[in-house]
């Protein structure tokens, strides 16, 4: 039975036994691997990706929760243009990544706190990263995720600025 | 020696020297191939001067149309681009950039037009420099290493089909001998190239930015204008290499190549590969290491929609499916069998009570040590400190499960996935199936994390996915799941020591002993940097049914705990200060020296903290790089650590990339609290206990030290590795910043509830 819903606003049907976990749907059947999979209990956060906006963590939800629903993966952070998210960008200059595999969650978890809270305190992000690094990147990360917020702040500031 | 011009290595490693200083005693040839996986997992820098057969072979590999090839290691293009080739594996640590750096430096190269590739996994891409390097250090005779001729090198490294990246010694080996000394001979040969072509002599040009310049007559060359009667020269083996102020790009901050692909998602990781018609695989070996399949029957997994075949290992079990859903459903309908092996009666506390028994009863396997403690502690009398330590076994845990895609068609074995060696890859697989390794194609792709997992030796996943490929008619990427992964590690030994010592009248400590008990030696990698007058180390050989693996910066961590809880219990019972302490058992003015002295400083050594917060300082060497730390840590109420502070002074001698090399130290300390705090595999009847990160937890954001300070003293040092020595100290530092805050000294870890008063 096929299985409709939207990944990255394009409209997708898949032929997938209802109880696959939605990350094996996007990565095998949609090709969309920069969702990774790394405990399969939703345990590390590798798999994270926004359903309707919601942070989800995508190897234990089945693909039949998910009909009607509008997912975005890291692949969909990006504008029309081809440009990245602030909080990619965010990413790339405080050079966060080591072997990056992990990075797609901490990114898409980093986006719905940020969206979420506007400018997350230090005690939001210790709550709501909890993503798995190995590599130990946390640092890097909550600095990333400062200078992003710091960066939409400003940028909210000015164009409220503009229509004044 | 002299009298063989073809010597193997076993003859290396055993052959005296009467011209060489010896530091290391009493290598064994366990430790030469385990406690360093890494030589014979591993892989080859190519050699520099390549013999014409390797010359041709990577020409071939590498060089299109428009391209000129130099020495294996590097080509340029006419559009002036240059493209260094890497033998060592980018998984994270920045190899890649630094070893472009180091090359692109001596060349002069416009950085923008510099790209770093994977290098084929092929012998012409053999590493005679780290080899060399490697050979050195581990067997402790350095001089006699290097002065094996290049070519027996060259033949020696390509015979022992080593491709690795390990013993963080991509940068200070491969960049060091190879990459900066191929930039300068290129740089040479262009600017002969172009003052033939110029009609001038080539003192007076000078390079910059790719380009051969004559200022006097205001003309210049490109590099690409030049590759193709460059590449025809002879080039020297010889080159003077830049003196560290003339230095464009080496320890300059350099933003890393392979990050944008790792923030949007396009990063294509083993896991991540697919072939059309290609099937996916998971597996279940059996639960006691050593035990064998006794049974499966495979109805269960058949009825499963999706399951197109059971395949059944010598030890395990294998499920192939369309997707990896499937296949993991079809195999959670198993319920094989298997045998124990013999060793259902190994557990966690069995081994801590063989191995004391060892230590008490048993004779050491190897000892080592100067002066004479036994007459220093008779002595002494009575008054001998002395204490036991406990560390669990620990798992790589990289987050990106083992995945190898395997293909075998036409009398070919072709496969595609992350190791931390490729050619020793081709070699495993080609003996698991009996093959010739020439009919084993490899290619090695980006790995989600390593740390010593990924090497060969210790990657049964090769022979798992090389058997598969050859009972299927299609491409299959096998795939394990986290609990395989956690369950069939090769793990950092659970080992245990007795520290023991004596102080003088004047507070300085007369005698040392360490008696440990591990599997391997650790004599030759862990050093002792106090100024003791006896020391003695005694090794006793211990060994499970697990197979030790080397962990970031194996031997070290667990001996760096040791020795560091040991001294700074010292130091209490001294009455002293543990940093002063230190201090004045350090050579004045040594780097050691140094670096405690200016982590001290910036961590603000001695200055009051709140009630209820301890800091604690640590200094470990490794891989030829000195590393102090300081914690400041606290307990919580639920009696768990948490981890305020963290500073680091590193002394590698130089470094490349200042910007990544933070980042590598930073990320050491937090993976060596995160096994402080809370990793330990644990045994019962033979079997793993842990399944998962819910009870093998690591370390998350929040546990973290905010702010890691990492300062690097820049030295005329040799280079230290910088991958792996930020971990070592972490443990004691830890530990003993606890003790300040709560009187309470930890010896076994995890530490996790232990903290509270």
């Amino acid at each position: 039975m096929a299985i409709s819903f939207t990944v990255n606003g394009k409209d997708v049907s898949v032929a997938a036994e209802p109880d696959t976990p939605l990350l094996w749907v996007l990565r095998e059947e949609l090709a969309l691997t920069g969702t990774k999979f790394g405990c399969g209990i939703a345990a590390c956060g590798a798999c994270s990706v926004h359903v309707d906006g919601q942070l989800t963590r995508s190897c234990s939800v089945p693909v039949s929760e998910i009909a009607g629903r509008a997912v975005t993966t890291i692949e969909g952070l990006k504008a029309e243009d081809g440009t990245l998210h602030a909080v990619q960008q965010a990413w790339i200059a405080a050079q966060v990544p080591q072997c990056g595999y992990c990075q797609s969650g901490q990114i898409m978890a980093a986006v719905a706190l940020i969206e979420r809270t506007g400018v997350p305190s230090e005690a939001q992000i210790d709550e709501a990263m909890t993503n798995i690094c190995r590599c130990g990147t946390y640092p890097r990360i909550r600095k990333a995720i400062l200078a992003a917020t710091g960066r939409a702040a400003r940028a909210a500031a000015a164009s409220a600025q503009g229509e004044a | 020696m002299a009298d063989n011009p073809n010597p193997n290595l076993e003859e290396i490693e055993a052959a005296p020297t009467d011209t060489t200083p010896v530091k290391k005693k009493g290598i064994k040839r366990r430790i030469f191939l385990a406690g360093a996986a890494l030589l014979v997992g591993g892989g080859v820098f190519g050699l520099y001067w390549a013999d014409n057969a390797a010359k041709s072979r990577a020409r071939a590999l590498t060089t299109g149309e428009g391209e000129h090839n130099f020495l294996t290691w590097m080509k340029i293009a006419e559009d002036d681009t240059v493209t260094v080739f890497s033998p060592h594996i980018d998984f994270g640590q920045g190899t890649h950039t630094a070893l472009g750096q180091m090359l692109a430096d001596e060349l002069d190269a416009d950085w923008a037009k510099v790209k770093v590739e994977q290098a084929p996994s092929d012998v012409a891409f053999s590493n005679t420099a780290l080899v060399e390097k490697f050979l050195g250090e581990m067997t402790g005779y350095p001089g006699l290493i290097a002065a094996l001729p290049a070519a027996v090198m060259g033949a020696l490294t390509r015979s022992q089909k080593i491709q690795i990246t390990g013993g963080s010694s991509a940068v200070r080996f491969t960049g060091q001998g190879g990459m900066r000394v191929v930039g300068a001979a290129v740089r040479l040969a262009l600017i002969e190239e172009a003052a033939d072509r110029l009609g001038v002599p080539a003192s007076e040009l000078t390079t910059a930015d790719s380009k051969v310049i004559h200022a006097a007559s205001g003309r210049s060359l490109r590099y690409g204008e030049l590759a193709a009667g460059a590449a025809e020269r002879s080039l020297r083996s010889d080159p003077v290499l830049k003196s560290r102020k003339d230095y464009r790009l080496i320890g300059k901050p350099v933003t890393r190549r392979d990050i944008p692909a790792k923030v949007d998602g396009s990063a294509v990781y083993g896991i991540d590969f697919t072939l059309p018609d290609m099937r996916v695989a998971t597996i279940a070996a059996a639960p006691v290491r050593g035990g064998k399949l006794i049974s499966v029957d495979e109805a269960p997994a058949l009825a499963v929609p999706g399951v197109e075949k059971v395949v059944k290992l010598d030890d395990a079990v294998i499920v192939v499916a369309k997707g990896y859903w499937q296949a993991s459903k079809g195999l959670a309908a198993l319920s094989p069998k298997f045998s124990d092996g013999g060793h259902g009666a190994m557990s966690t506390p069995a081994i801590y009570a063989a191995q004391d028994r060892l230590r008490e009863t048993g004779k050491p396997d190897n000892t080592a040590g100067e002066g004479d403690v036994a007459a220093a502690f008779k002595a002494a009398g009575g008054k001998v400190i002395s204490a036991d330590y406990r560390v669990p076994f620990l798992h790589h845990a990289m987050m990106e499960p083992f995945a190898l895609t395997a293909h075998f068609k036409s009398g070919k074995l072709e496969m595609w996935g992350g190791l931390q060696d490729p050619i020793g890859a081709r070699d495993r697989a080609a003996k698991a199936v009996g093959m010739d390794m020439e009919d084993v194609i490899f290619h090695p792709m980006i790995m989600g994390g390593g740390f010593g997992r990924r090497f060969p030796g210790v990657a049964e996943i090769i022979d798992q996915a090389a058997q598969l490929a050859r009972q299927v008619p299609y491409p299959v990427k096998l795939v394990w799941s986290r609990e395989e992964d956690l369950r069939h590690g090769t793990y950092r030994p659970q080992s245990s020591a007795r520290l023991a010592a004596t102080l003088d009248d004047k507070g300085r400590i007369a005698a040392w002993q360490s008696d440990y008990v591990q599997g391997d030696n650790a004599e030759g990698e862990v050093g002792f940097i106090y100024d003791v007058p006896a020391t003695s180390r005694r090794h006793f050989a211990y060994t499970t049914n697990q197979i030790d693996g080397p962990w970031r910066s194996v031997n070290s961590t667990q001996h760096g705990f040791y020795n560091e809880s040991f001294i700074d219990e010292l130091a209490h019972a001294a009455g002293e200060d543990p940093y002063r302490f230190r201090r004045k058992h350090l050579p004045d003015g040594s780097r050691h020296q140094k670096v405690l002295d200016e982590v001290a400083r910036r961590s603000g050594w001695g200055t009051p903290l709140p009630a209820g917060v301890g800091r604690g300082i640590a200094i470990v060497e490794s891989f030829g790089t000195i590393v102090a730390e300081v914690i400041e840590a606290t307990v919580k109420d639920d009696g768990t650590p948490k981890v305020l502070k963290a500073f680091a002074v590193v002394d590698c001698g130089t470094t490349v990339n200042p910007l990544n090399a933070e980042a590598q130290i930073a990320g050491g300390i937090i993976m060596g609290l995160s096994a402080t705090i809370g990793e330990a595999i644990t045994l019962d009847q033979g079997a793993v206990v842990e399944s998962n990160f819910t009870d093998y937890p690591i370390l998350r954001l929040a546990d973290a030290p905010p702010l890691i300070d990492v300062h690097f003293i820049e030295s005329d040092a040799p280079m230290g590795g910088i991958g792996e020595p930020g971990v070592p100290p972490a443990s004691a530092a830890l530990a003993n910043a606890l003790f300040m805050a709560t009187g309470k000294r930890i010896r076994t870890l995890p530490l996790r509830q232990q903290a509270k008063a």
